[in-house]
């Protein structure tokens, strides 16, 4: 784990520039190119930030499955702390997902939140489940112990969602644009590509600042048991 | 293995028996939901989708209650390094965790779902019975995998009691959909409807995923 730091942080520099060049580029394209939709004019903008943020985050929880389960094969806390810090970005893009979500539905449908909405009370559901991770994992102080209770909570959690999302599905009519699946065809190319790029955008926004909490994670880790060995060393040379 | 489980699950319920812990507690905590939802609804009695969403959110607080003690003792008294102790595997474990569990539940809707009837269910229930029986013991599937994997996780933490149901409700939810989607049409007031195969199927599928989930990582969960 000595040169974890240097693994974290290699090429973040260029990273983030690439990051603020292609959201900076998205955002941009959003307001001065693409058209306004027919239907729900302006408001349908919310769309470039909403949908990548939603894709991103359960992306996220997904990794933070698979970390999990990496920590479990093979008992190395860096997988428990990568699996920790991909929930925990994904956490907040969700946060985000759900605010923009019901600011479009109120918007476009009247109402700031809609039950009869599968993805919406998909995505709630899976938010309130992975809420509970941060109180499972700081309630267990034996490091050990919290690194492979969260891990199990992370694989179960992660396999629990596109459980979630299929049964919410099978309950409920359908009113929420179809994002991937019919709209894709319909979208003019200025929408789609403008889209795709936003959609990039997030996720090197995402994978950046994993990076950087991974890297400060580490450095701090370092710190401390640099510090608890000199502290050792003073206390011994006290002695002597 | 089957052995070590039978072996475990008897100390259980043995334990239940004697303690009486468990059991009473869902019992009064449905039995209160049922007036509370009384009152709530402002309804003598209920029918379809509402008499439904009443049993379900009885039955599925009751179950939480059943959650949060199914480690109780082992985690209290020190029991659960005893059990780790002996060469017993791990699935054995959750095996009997998870029957526990299910006969806790198939125990108070004995109970529970003919006061349900007698206090809030509009149509007889009866006729329902025939669709209602298999249901319930699925959904009990359902809970009993989702809720030994549950109270596992929720022990190992400070906040047990906070965290059980906290993380077992959610989790619960799609087997909530389908069970409340099925008892929907068993109490429409039209007289019970045949049931689509799509809400078994589901509750089936989704206790057999949350138990092979739980035979894979409970040798993690309780490893010492």
């Amino acid at each position: 784990m000595t040169d974890a730091p240097t693994v974290h942080g290699r090429g973040l520099k260029r990273l983030a520039i690439a990051t603020t060049l292609t959201l900076g580029t998205a955002f941009a394209l959003v307001f001065f190119w693409t058209p306004n939709e027919l239907d729900q004019g302006f408001v349908q903008k919310i769309f470039y930030v909403h949908v990548p943020m939603a894709i991103v985050a359960l992306c996220g929880f997904t990794a933070g499955g698979i970390f999990g389960f990496m920590q479990l094969r093979t008992g190395k806390r860096v997988w428990d702390m990568r699996s920790y810090v991909s929930i925990h970005l994904s956490l907040m893009l969700a946060t985000g997902t759900l605010i923009t979500g019901s600011i479009w539905a109120k918007a476009a449908w009247g109402h700031w939140w809609v039950w009869d909405e599968p993805v919406l009370v998909s995505f709630l559901i899976v938010f309130l489940l992975y809420a509970c991770y941060q109180p499972l994992r700081f309630s267990i102080e034996d490091p050990e112990r919290q690194a492979r209770a969260a891990s199990v909570f992370a694989v179960v959690a992660g396999a629990f969602v596109p459980l979630n999302f299929a049964a919410v599905r099978l309950a409920e009519a359908y009113t929420h644009p179809r994002t991937l699946g019919t709209t894709t065809g319909g979208m003019p190319g200025t929408m789609l590509f403008t889209f795709l790029l936003a959609l990039l955008g997030m996720t090197l926004l995402f994978v950046t600042l994993w990076k950087y909490e991974m890297a400060s994670k580490n450095a701090r880790m370092k710190l401390a048991s640099v510090k608890r060995r000199i502290e050792n060393e003073i206390a011994q040379g006290g002695a002597a | 293995m089957i052995r070590q489980a039978l072996i475990l699950l008897r100390k259980d319920l043995l334990l239940e028996l004697r303690g009486r812990e468990a059991l009473p507690a869902m019992l009064l905590l449905a039995g209160t939901t049922m007036v509370v939802l009384h009152f709530a609804l402002g309804q003598r009695s209920v029918t379809g989708g509402t008499a439904a969403g009443c049993l379900w959110v009885t039955l599925l607080f009751s179950a939480t209650l059943g959650i949060n003690r199914l480690f109780v003792a082992e985690q209290e008294e020190g029991g659960l390094d005893a059990v780790l102790l002996t060469p017993v595997e791990r699935t054995a474990i959750l095996l009997a965790k998870a029957t526990t569990l299910f006969i806790f539940m198939v125990a108070l809707e004995l109970v529970i779902v003919p006061a349900f009837a007698l206090l809030l269910l509009g149509p007889d229930l009866l006729p329902t019975l025939g669709g209602l029986i298999p249901t319930l013991l699925l959904v009990d599937l359902a809970i009993a995998a989702v809720g030994a994997l549950v109270g596992a996780i929720a022990v190992q933490s400070r906040i047990r009691d906070l965290l059980a149901p906290l993380l077992a409700l959610p989790l619960l939810l799609p087997a909530l959909i389908a069970g409340a989607k099925s008892a929907e049409l068993l109490f429409a007031a039209a007289g019970p409807a045949p049931i689509p195969g799509r809400w078994p199927l589901m509750l089936a599928l989704y206790a057999l995923v949350f138990g092979l989930l739980g035979v894979a990582l409970y040798d993690y969960l309780l490893d010492d």
